[in-house]
């Protein structure tokens, strides 16, 4: 046991000389979502990565925290809220790039250029195909009509990606309006809400409920175990808004020890070469136009997607949280 | 020094008995305010969220969830202690002191449901049961739709039973440790003083395992308390669902932090109430003179309970356990990989080494605490003890900031010396995580200690003292034999809790260094259950070790 602790101690004493060209990643972009990537890139460029996987608040109080001796280069996150929060607390830096600008859309990048969007995740209704007739659905704000009561499912409020959708909606329409669209989708619940996207989808599918709101990638991985579950998706607000969407990105942190390696490999990120493989391990649509999804996300159709920046999700987060408690909506 | 001795001693009359005693004392004064130093440094951390005011959110919490949360933590400490209380104590008697059939398997197998993580269960618990769910799905197929009445799993009653089911073992093998060291001469006593076999179990044996059974009991609502994973499955609001909506939702760790530090005034308070409330009762046997009889339930009732015992642990442990061994075929040919060797060794070990440290630690509070009865120690045992009663991401935290303070001082000396900086020093490293362990679950090491030594008669040691033995040869040749079963169960309790843990071992682990409830984190964060499955059936077998290799050992000595 001693040898074993005095060696422990070693480990730990040699744990932070590393080559200087390796880059640091603290991530709440899950292993196995960024593995392939990060594998691919050293194998093509011989810059090691090492990375560390966890919930974004804690790796944004562990950065804030190490201050200018933070080994992290780049943070990485799940949705633009996070993003937005690491930007306003200034662990994140600009970067000035021509490739990231010229490969990722406007409305999915940091106004200021301190992160940048990386994979798109489209929130849209899912719906029973044997119990909800054509036309009858058309837009997020719609479910908050009596005609739905009994027959909407919904995931927790405290999950960020409703968030996000209350927030962008508050974009849109003000609060006022908004709280009484919130009110009505939890006049309508067939059911308290669920825990995750997959249980609500299964409530459809066993007719507990006939409509929710799901992120695509949550119905690819039911549809792929279940090739014929009776749920189909919809894109609702065509004619308006568009579908709601949140991004999966990074940022290079305010005190990067390899702040070059860095910028490249975001680069690389966004690049062709990688986006197709970055959104298809998970379903999700890269961010890049020049991409095409994968084969099984491309058949659920194309949709128009909301163009307003994806950083008020986080500027209106706090506040869509309190209009969802006032609502009622747990 | 003769200011000390009075000091110490507390009453003059010992005053010119040992000379020795007051400097043996005052290491004891010193090594328990270390450990509670040690606790008390990430918890200062939380407590210095209050510097900064959050009126906003107060506000805002107070207009309108607030009530109802504090409503739901009430209802849920409520239903989990009377669960684990009842549960944890009957099942403790029928193996210690009755004998039915299969009694030696039930030993142990009933100590198996810790093993899963509490989370894990409610998942299981909500596939199987709720309206999309094989057994409603079945009965709709029978019944048709609507022509039957199924209760509702997700709601408290659900949620009550899911943790007492996993939070129950705690109370069972303490309480199961004190019935079985009761002496027989004590028990015997009360036989013939004409008391029936539950006269004996309530107006004897009961009450002498009380600090066991509150220990255990304290364990369990420190958990139910701290818990965020089981009531974000079953989208229960607690006031731990108010700590991490302030932080997650709000970016606001300052109020996080104010939260947090509420649930922990009122463990502290709770802790100091029921200790002091037992301050002058004496719990040791006056004599130990083996084993009791046990209880024979013959016949219909001894196979009665069998068959209660097979349905509980069925429910609790061997049916989610197939669940998740059926999820884990579907991925197996995928997922498992060489890598599980490495996930199941760092587990291993991270796991050996806390538990190891931890009992260590919860010795040297437990000591501190038989030799000192005086305020200072009680209120600092009580604190070095308050790193369980924390929501898990709340601590991490914490110990993480205050790591990153020092590592941060090192660098500023060493770049004002011009040596440049050298980098993170604890932060990240094997020696911060496991210090963060002993934080977290010294609890868990001291409970299980701390009842043990009170049942060790003082005039034993002292004895062993005044024949002339080294305090070395006393802690050897007494302590430690009267203390193993309260050791094993220490350190069974934290191995399992370590592997099990999550916020400090995702915040705080070197890189690279990836454990199977690092692996499950990955896949549920993501919705990915099925995918969990196998880090988490690698994690009951890792748990099962421990289990096997510490109790059916102790239990083969006796």
């Amino acid at each position: 046991m001693k040898k074993t602790l005095i060696a422990l101690l070693g480990l730990a004493i040699a744990m932070p000389v590393y080559a200087a060209d390796t880059i640091t990643v603290y991530s709440a972009r899950k292993e196995h979502l960024i593995k392939p990537l990060f594998d691919a890139y050293t194998e093509k460029t011989g810059v090691k990565i090492r990375y560390i996987t966890d919930k974004a608040g804690p790796l944004l109080a562990r950065i804030q925290a190490e201050g200018k001796n933070t080994p992290a280069d780049l943070f990485m996150t799940v949705d633009a809220g996070n993003l937005w929060q690491a930007g306003e607390e200034g662990v994140l830096s600009a970067v000035d790039s021509p490739i990231l600008e010229a490969n990722i859309p406007a409305h999915l990048r940091d106004p200021e250029n301190r992160w940048f969007g990386l994979s798109i995740r489209a929130r849209t209704i899912v719906y029973s195909t044997d119990r909800v007739k054509d036309g009858e659905l058309s837009t997020y704000e719609d479910l908050a009509d009596p005609k739905w009561k009994g027959r909407l499912c919904l995931r927790t409020s405290k999950k960020v990606y409703n968030q996000s959708l209350v927030a962008m909606l508050m974009a849109r329409h003000g609060e006022e309006k908004t709280e009484e669209i919130v009110k009505g989708w939890v006049a309508n619940l067939a059911t308290q809400p669920f825990s995750n996207d997959t249980k609500t989808m299964e409530a459809v599918a066993a007719g507990q409920c006939d409509v929710a709101i799901v992120n695509t990638y949550y119905f690819g991985r039911l549809q792929k175990k279940q090739p014929d579950i009776k749920l189909a998706l919809f894109w609702p607000n065509q004619d308006s808004s568009g579908v709601h969407v949140n991004v999966s990105g990074a940022g290079v942190t305010k005190h990067a020890k390899n702040r070059q390696g860095a910028i490249e490999l975001l680069e690389w990120l966004s690049s062709t070469d990688a986006q197709g493989t970055y959104a298809s391990v998970n379903m999700e649509y890269p961010v890049n136009p020049a991409v095409k999804p994968d084969a099984i996300v491309k058949a659920w159709g194309d949709f128009k997607g909301d163009d307003l920046n994806v950083s008020s999700a986080g500027a209106l987060q706090a506040k869509a949280i309190k209009l969802m408690d006032r609502a009622g909506y747990r | 020094m003769h200011e000390s001795l009075t000091d110490a001693s507390g009453s003059p009359l010992t005053n010119g008995r040992r000379r020795l005693i007051p400097r043996h004392l005052n290491k004891w004064h010193l090594a328990s305010g270390a450990l509670a130093l040690l606790v008390a440094i990430p918890l200062l951390v939380v407590f210095s969220g209050w510097l900064k005011p959050e009126t906003e959110i107060w506000t805002h919490l107070a207009d309108t969830i607030l009530n109802q949360l504090v409503i739901n933590t009430i209802k849920l400490v409520v239903g989990v202690g009377l669960g684990v209380v009842s549960l944890g104590v009957c099942l403790a008697w029928l193996t210690a002191r009755c004998e039915f059939p299969g009694r030696k398997w039930f030993d142990w197998l009933l100590m198996l449901p810790m093993a899963m993580p509490a989370y894990v269960l409610a998942f299981v618990a909500i596939g199987l049961l709720d309206f999309s769910g094989p057994v409603q799905t079945a009965l709709r197929d029978w019944l048709g739709a609507g022509n039957f009445w199924f209760p509702q799993i997700r709601s408290t009653g659900g949620l009550i039973t899911v943790m007492v089911l996993v939070f129950y073992p705690y109370v069972y093998m303490m309480a199961r440790t004190a019935f079985l060291t009761q002496g027989r001469s004590t028990l015997e006593a009360a036989r013939m003083l004409g008391a029936g076999p539950y006269g004996v179990f309530w107006r004897v044996a009961l009450p002498m395992a009380r600090p066991a059974i509150a220990a255990g009991t304290a364990l369990a609502l420190m958990e139910t308390l701290a818990d965020f994973g089981t009531v974000a499955t079953f989208n229960y609001d607690t006031f731990t669902t108010a700590i991490y909506k302030a932080w997650f939702g709000f970016f606001n760790l300052q109020a996080a932090s104010q939260l947090a530090s509420l649930l922990l005034l009122l463990v502290f308070v709770s802790l100091l109430l029921e200790k002091s409330s037992r301050k002058r009762s004496r719990y040791h046997d006056t004599m130990r003179s083996g084993e009791p009889p046990r209880i024979r339930l013959s016949g219909a009732r001894g196979w009665g309970v069998t068959g209660l015992l097979a349905l509980l642990f069925s429910i609790a442990f061997l049916i989610p356990f197939i669940q998740l061994c059926l999820w884990s075929f579907e991925v197996i040919t995928t997922d498992f990989d060489e890598r599980y060797l490495g996930l199941l060794g760092r587990t291993l070990m991270l796991g050996t080494l806390a538990a190891v440290a931890t009992v260590v630690a919860g010795m040297v509070l437990g000591f501190a605490r038989r030799y000192q009865h005086d305020r200072t120690t009680q209120v600092t045992t009580s604190l070095a003890t308050l790193g369980y009663a924390l929501p898990g991401s709340v601590l991490a935290v914490g110990i993480m900031l205050a790591m990153t303070s020092i590592d941060n001082g090192i660098n500023s000396v060493f770049e004002s010396i011009g040596l440049g900086s050298p980098g993170q020093v604890l932060g990240g490293s094997v020696l911060a995580l496991i210090l963060a362990y002993v934080i977290r679950f010294m609890a868990v090491a001291y409970g299980p200690v701390e009842t043990g030594l009170a049942r060790i008669r003082p005039s034993l040691p002292e004895a062993a003292r005044s024949l002339g033995a080294s305090p070395f040869q006393t802690l050897k040749s007494v302590y430690l034999p009267l203390l193993r079963p309260g050791l094993m169960t220490g350190l069974l309790l934290v191995m399992v809790d370590t592997m099990k843990e999550m916020p400090a071992t995702l915040l705080m682990r070197p890189f690279g260094w990836d454990t199977l409830a690092v692996r499950i984190y990955e896949m549920t964060s993501e919705g990915e259950w099925e995918r969990a499955a196998l880090p988490a059936i690698t994690l009951v077998f890792a748990g099962l070790i421990p289990v096997v290799l510490l109790m059916r050992r102790s239990l083969k000595r006796r």
